[in-house]
């Protein structure tokens, strides 16, 4: 058998030669910028990347589409934005039409080029851009020029679980960020715990990806306008040290996460009927989830995330479609990105909502479509009182903030300054680097990757 | 075999006369054909879909590639990166321990149960199909299960511990554990490498139990004495695939620490080489980056096996060697 030496080095050879085999591709060649001719109505097929669209507010505006334009096949590959799958499809010269993505990562595929600018899409269409609430497109634009066309409006509010409190003796009004010693005292008063781990956290403060809202909060801005880092702004530091105080006041990091990861966040039975938490600040896409809850027990309440004055604020979240460099259907896409963001459809989307709540026996809890006038007409025509008093509360929040939701500040290097921070807290969080120290480090990568977009 | 000689014209000497290469017989030929056959759908897989590739990842590793303009030379820039790039360092430390964790773990786990399973009588088919089937599962949704068994807090795993008074570790959340957690994922995996052990085993001839047990060698004698030699070579064959499948750990790690779901949580300590060579790739569009990385891994594999067959020569008993 001494023969089957060979083999074993062969085999061991090969697969470690697989560790090598990486994508290569020839440039994908000029990216069809062909406009959208004014008024021509778009044929043929067109295919759409990152958007899952199951619900009814997805289907109803798909339909829209439809029934606008029967002229388009319209084949989407179902499924989240993969930067994996869609880099591929543009580097290979085979990207789809209309891609969905998170509007924070547009300004890093426009600097890149794998996304084409929309401005002669949105002339000679007649999109109104005015109808879109300003600090969405601001995100979709790079160097005054528009790549994306945005839709919904995520903001956050604090969202209160009142059993928790009352167990604890402590008011609604308590849950507050503006007094941060005083935070800490409530969320002291409000934490249990088990065998020396979590049975109750007190408050959570979403970290890591809750950052840049608390940096935010003590008047940093993690990324100055015209995209530059500013990761390590003394009051981020500070933020990252107050949060990781709140979190070592509930057990630590490693209990924390450990517990946090138990609970059930889309279930019927989730971490507030649980008794699990007493308070967070979230989405307001997450109000619609908890609706599940209300025949569990569930009694909500909610207070606005306030900065250290006062004042309501709120991180901005959302998508946007864009049409990716290469794109063989541009003017399909660029209806298709029309039609979905108009008004005319996002009320045919709140109507199909309304259709399920009835349906359900819930309520509305607000629809936050990135459009201005659409959200406006819609909360004219179907947000009423619900007879709930805490989601009452946390509905109105979630609307008083619209106006002043910030999102971080549109960057080429977007992506590099998002793992970068992203990367520091994670390393503050687990106590193997300082605040300042992780900050620090991931200011000099974010920097790094800035300078050399920018000289590109 | 004798040898003809014959008498050079003129020369007085005897020169041998040139050997003829012996003529295969046709059942020689067919069996090379059949052989061929045989080997070709890997064979044309691996020059379409490795080596081609390959030699792609090669030139990009000399370029700056970032998918979408194309490529430009910038020489030995990357493989300069490499080595002033803290992550790379971090990363590849980060997998050596991995590996040094769950290739010894790996191999002990595998071999006990194929000596299990050895020992089960009729329904040792039943047992090498159950113990082959997570195989079979897409290392994605093990890595999901994972985090639900080994959660610190709820999880089962903690919990049969907390039966026998262990205050078991936050196995996902804690720095320190988070490797040591990728390795009991891994052993998820070792069915093909039970079934590879159970047919050494089955190889060892029984007569060398029945003496050894005459001149009253024990159990443990037994095994170190015989076992363990007699399946050396599949040992040895194991011990490469499974440190280099280490090396490249890539599903359970991404998606136990790196998947969308889990909000950037990941802790420098949970990342492995391939995750990051990935991030360079379709995160931050340093195809060429992570080219370089590539190629710096296949040069640390090679190393290792080469390490690995150097030292595995000295101890390995093939059936048949002299």
């Amino acid at each position: 058998m001494k023969h089957l030496r060979l083999p074993v080095v062969l085999a061991a050879g090969a697969l470690a030669l697989t560790a090598c085999a990486g994508v290569g591709k020839k440039d994908a060649g000029g990216g069809s910028s062909d406009q959208s001719s004014a008024g021509s109505t778009p044929t043929g097929t067109l295919k759409v990347m990152g958007f899952g669209g199951d619900d009814e507010v997805a289907q109803s505006r798909v339909t829209a589409f439809k029934t606008a334009f029967p002229g388009v096949t319209v084949q989407n590959n179902k499924g989240d934005f993969d930067a994996q799958q869609f880099l591929t499809a543009v580097s290979s010269g085979n990207p789809p039409d209309v891609v969905y993505m998170d509007r924070k990562l547009v300004g890093t595929y426009a600097a890149k080029g794998a996304i084409q600018p929309l401005d002669d899409c949105i002339k000679n269409n007649g999109i109104d851009t005015t109808q879109y609430r300003e600090a969405a497109m601001n995100e979709v634009k790079l160097k005054d020029k528009t790549y994306g066309i945005p839709e919904f409006y995520g903001v956050s509010t604090n969202l209160i679980s009142v059993p928790a409190l009352k167990s604890a003796g402590v008011a609604v009004s308590d849950i507050q960020t503006a007094d941060w010693d005083k935070l800490e005292q409530t969320v002291k008063k409000l934490y249990k715990a088990k065998n020396g781990r979590p049975a109750r956290i007190g408050f959570d403060p979403k970290m890591p990806e809750f950052f840049p809202l608390w940096a935010m909060a003590n008047g940093a801005e993690l990324v100055k306008p015209g995209g530059a880092p500013n990761l390590n702004d003394p009051k981020a530091v500070e933020a990252l040290q107050y949060t990781i105080k709140l979190i070592n006041d509930q057990g630590g990091w490693a209990n924390f996460k450990t517990f946090r990861d138990t609970f059930d966040l889309f279930g019927a039975k989730n971490q507030f009927t649980k008794d699990q938490l007493a308070a967070f600040p979230i989405e307001n896409w997450y109000l619609n989830v908890l609706l599940d809850s209300r025949p569990n027990g569930l009694q909500l309440q909610s207070t606005p995330f306030t900065d250290r004055q006062g004042k309501p604020i709120s991180m901005l979240g959302g998508s946007a479609w864009v049409v990716p460099k290469g794109a063989k259907n541009p003017n399909a896409a660029c209806q298709w990105a029309k039609t979905m963001t108009s008004i005319a459809t996002w009320h045919k989307a709140a109507e199909a909502r309304m259709q399920t709540v009835a349906k359900d026996k819930t309520f509305f809890t607000g629809l936050f479509t990135g459009n201005k006038v659409a959200d406006d007409e819609i909360k004219a025509q179907y947000l009423k009182p619900t007879g709930d008093a805490g989601f009452d509360a946390a509905i109105k929040n979630c609307y008083d903030v619209l106006e002043t939701a910030k999102p971080l500040n549109p960057s080429p290097a977007g992506a590099e300054i998002d793992a970068a921070w992203q990367s520091a807290v994670a390393k503050a969080l687990a106590g193997s680097a300082t605040p300042q120290a992780a900050l620090d480090q991931a200011q000099a990568d974010a920097k790094a990757a800035y300078d050399k977009v920018s000289q590109g | 075999m004798t040898t003809t000689v014959e008498r050079s014209a003129g020369s007085g000497q005897t020169q041998p006369a040139p050997r003829r290469r012996p003529k295969r017989s046709p059942l020689a030929k067919r069996e090379d054909r059949a052989g061929w056959l045989f080997i070709s759908p890997w064979v044309i897989g691996f020059v379409v879909f490795t080596a081609g590739p390959m030699i792609a990842s090669l030139v990009l590793s000399f370029t700056d590639y970032q998918m979408i303009q194309a490529p430009h030379a910038v020489g030995l820039d990357n493989y300069r990166q490499l080595f002033d790039d803290p992550r790379v360092l971090k990363s590849l430390s980060n997998t050596f321990v991995y590996a040094a964790m769950f290739v010894p773990l790996g191999t002990i786990f595998a071999l006990a149960l194929a000596m299990m399973l050895q020992r089960v009588g009729k329904a040792g088919g039943f047992f090498r199909t159950a113990f082959y089937l997570p195989e079979m599962t897409p290392a994605v949704a093990a890595g999901a299960m994972f985090l639900l068994l080994l959660n610190g807090q709820q999880g089962l795993i903690n919990k049969v511990l907390g039966w026998f008074g262990i205050n078991g570790p936050n196995w996902t959340a804690d720095p320190n554990w988070l490797k040591p957690s990728l390795a009991i994922v891994s052993l998820w995996t070792v069915g093909g490498t039970v079934i590879i052990y159970l047919a050494a085993l089955n190889g060892v001839p029984k007569q060398l139990y029945e003496a050894a047990e005459l001149d009253g060698a024990g159990p443990v004698t037994r095994f170190f004495r015989i076992t363990v030699p007699m399946i050396s070579g599949a040992l040895f064959f194991t011990v490469i695939t499974h440190t280099i499948a280490a090396m490249q750990m890539f599903d359970q790690a991404y998606t136990m620490f790196y998947g969308p779901q889990q909000k950037a949580t990941a802790s420098d300590e949970s990342l492995v080489y391939m995750v990051y060579l990935f991030q360079n790739a379709f995160q931050f569009f340093k195809m060429g980056f992570a080219s370089a990385m590539a190629w710096l891994l296949f040069v640390i594999i090679m190393l290792i096996t080469f390490i690995q067959v150097r030292i595995g020569n000295r101890y390995v008993y093939y059936h048949g060697d002299r």
